[in-house]
């Protein structure tokens, strides 16, 4: 009884088949290639972080100072070491604007320019006390800056992340002695190690940049741990183990691509922290020597005469203020971009 | 381990001594760093160039000798570092060579402390408060006015290292409308504080403030709160009792952090606003090579670090259940 009832509804069933489908006289190929889009990853993240308003607004802030921070001391009349006695502490006068009643170069209707004997000069943010362009110092030590937050920022990712693939993939006794050493290293604190390293070396560029790459890179080299733990038994590297790949080749080709996400979003974060911790040196007095000016310098320069020339502080620390903005939302955009998850 | 760990829960009284045990062997561990830290620190600051005395070049060899043997450091330097942590155990932090000469650093950092922990503290507490309120307001109202308002918030006094608001606030609520003095009075130590402890709060402020808008959002859209929603429960109550518990609960573990933050923030916030604090001491002490007094707050400010790091390990295990001792590794 039951077989003829399946029997008779597996006919029915076929019947059915026959008029709703038959065969299709296309080449899958063409239909693959019409119905699915391209996708790739890339694509998919950079289509996140623009609609992520304030992190592209923030990468235009950054593209737009690190342009300015090149061209103009090259376009500028004056340069940063230039000392003109004639031209000390004029107000900020640009051209255009001076129309206007502002950045015109005068305080309570008088004329510093003409006061001074230089009515055709044009400080855009005026001068210091030793009659030094600040527009052109204040460009050149954001590129001094920018490139003393970069360079330390670069050398903290490969420490950083040599240090937490070799601990995170051999563990055991390796791990163990090497967690150590960044448990005790980061128990001093980041200020404290940064100002007795420049208070040793003595202040300079390169000294700067060792002085903050000496502990910087321990945030690294701990998110890359953090990611190899992870992966480390999964299949894709147990595969790569019993195909007989070397560690290097295991740590390198397979493990190390897959944590490019994080480590990019760290090297985001990092900057900022590396512009500031070089602007707290300057303001302790343990900046690049004069006359290079960074940020940190111009600041601690502007604060000293904050009171009577408030535009020789504003600048810079408008600058410094804008970039760390902009240098922390982009991070913030990008991590949201590349771990939705987390968001 | 682990099978004690697991019977933690059942017994309180053993759990306690459990407790006990993990608290005791991470003050071993901590003590032990620290004198690891010393030795760092003490091997670093002899390898300083120049010299801790006033004026040297008008000195003879001889003078400078004397001077050396009258402060001992003309032994080898293994012997002054173990000299120094004896010292260092009685109390004797040696004393300052040129700040104010002779001058016992113990009686000089002592009082200042005091000066450097009390704003912190208040910075602490402000931004605490203020962050956790804006936390909340944001989360409950998202996506409207409010929220948009504690982001940028948030986002400003993350970014922007507390310099930047220490001189605007200077500079406009001080210098320009004279609300507030610009440079510390100790006599008058509540009304001067005020411009510190707001720039000094920031940070944690915005710190706070993100942490506890995604904690209270996820705790809201958790099942439990379903579940006293479904009851009826007003939602005041709901909002009270249920929520704010759990996120103030996990926001007490991230304070910790922070509270370190502001001990070596106010390093530039003390300078700016000349407070007699340690911050001020240390700076000028870098500058004058003064480096019994560099060694001894540099020491300190580590202390400090590392008993607020051992205070949320221990805080995290006392207020979360879930995460067990044996569990922690």
């Amino acid at each position: 009884m039951e077989a003829e009832t399946s029997a008779m509804a597996q006919g029915m069933r076929q019947d059915e088949d026959a008029k709703l489908f038959r065969l299709s006289t296309e080449r899958h190929e063409e239909a693959d290639s019409r119905e699915y889009a391209d996708y790739s990853y890339a694509r998919e993240t950079l289509g996140r972080f623009l609609a992520n308003k304030g992190a592209t607004i923030a990468v235009v802030i950054i593209f737009a100072i690190v342009v300015l921070a090149i061209v103009c001391p090259m376009l500028s009349p004056y340069t940063y070491y230039d000392v003109d006695s004639s031209q000390a502490n004029l107000l900020p006068r640009m051209p255009g604007l001076e129309q206007l009643g502002i950045f015109d170069g005068t305080r309570n209707g008088i004329d510093y320019y003409a006061a001074q004997g230089v009515p055709d000069a044009y400080h855009y943010f005026g001068t210091d006390s030793l009659g030094r362009d600040i527009w052109t110092r204040v460009w050149c030590g954001t590129r001094i800056s920018l490139a003393i937050a970069l360079v330390a920022v670069v050398v903290d990712v490969v420490i950083g992340v040599v240090y937490g693939l070799i601990s995170g993939y051999f563990g055991g006794k390796v791990d163990i002695v090497m967690q150590r050493i960044t448990e005790i290293l980061s128990s001093i604190p980041q200020l404290v190690i940064v100002t007795l390293m420049i208070v040793v070396l003595q202040p300079g560029l390169g000294n700067i940049v060792i002085a903050l790459f000496i502990t910087g890179w321990i945030d690294m080299s701990r998110i890359v741990r953090a990611q190899v733990l992870k992966m480390k038994n999964q299949e894709f590297v147990l595969a790569a183990r019993t195909l007989g790949v070397k560690p290097k080749d295991i740590i390198f080709k397979e493990i190390l691509p897959n944590t490019l996400a994080q480590i990019v979003v760290t090297f985001m974060f990092s900057i900022p922290n590396a512009i500031f911790l070089e602007a707290f040196l300057a303001f302790v007095g343990l900046g690049v020597p004069a006359p290079t000016a960074s940020l940190g310098t111009l600041i601690n320069d502007g604060y000293k005469a904050a009171t009577i020339f408030p535009y020789q502080v504003v600048a810079p620390v408008v600058v410094l203020a804008v970039l760390m903005l902009g240098f922390n939302l982009f991070g913030d955009g990008l991590r949201d971009a590349i771990d939705p998850e987390r968001s | 381990m682990a099978q004690e760990g697991a019977t933690v829960q059942r017994t309180p009284k053993r759990g306690r001594s459990e407790m006990g045990r993990y608290i005791a062997k991470r003050l071993l561990i901590a003590l032990a760093t620290l004198f690891v830290i010393l030795l760092v620190l003490f091997l670093l600051l002899t390898l300083m160039p120049g010299s801790p005395f006033n004026n040297e070049e008008k000195l003879s060899p001889d003078q400078i000798a004397a001077l050396k043997a009258h402060y001992g450091l003309d032994k080898p330097v293994v012997e002054r570092f173990f000299l120094y942590v004896w010292n260092m155990l009685h109390g004797d932090f040696g004393v300052s060579y040129s700040i104010q000469t002779n001058m016992p650093i113990s009686s000089m950092v002592g009082p200042r402390i005091w000066t450097s922990v009390s704003i912190g503290l208040e910075a602490g507490m402000l931004g605490a408060l203020v962050g956790v309120v804006l936390g909340i307001i944001a989360a409950l109202r998202q996506r409207t006015g409010w929220d948009t308002a504690a982001t940028i918030i948030a986002v400003l006094g993350v970014s922007l290292p507390s310099f930047v608001f220490a001189l605007a606030l200077s500079y406009f609520l001080g210098y320009k409308a004279k609300m507030f003095p610009i440079i510390f009075d100790t006599t008058h130590p509540f009304i001067s504080s005020v411009l510190p402890v707001i720039a000094l709060s920031m940070f944690t402020l915005a710190s706070v403030e993100r942490y506890t808008r995604s904690e209270m959002v996820s705790i809201m859209e958790s099942d439990f709160m379903m579940l006293a929603k479904s009851k009826g429960l007003p939602k005041a109550k709901l909002v009270i009792h249920h929520a704010l518990r759990n996120t103030l609960i996990s926001v007490i573990t991230v304070l910790v952090p922070l509270l370190v933050s502001l001990m070596t923030g106010s390093l530039v916030i003390e300078k700016i606003f000349s407070i007699p604090g340690l911050g001020s001491l240390y700076i000028t002490a870098i500058q004058s090579n003064d480096y019994n007094v560099v060694l001894a707050i540099s020491f300190i400010y580590s202390v400090m670090f590392i008993l607020a790091m051992l205070l949320m390990d221990v805080l995290y295990v006392v207020i979360d259940p879930r995460i067990r001792i044996a569990g922690g590794r």
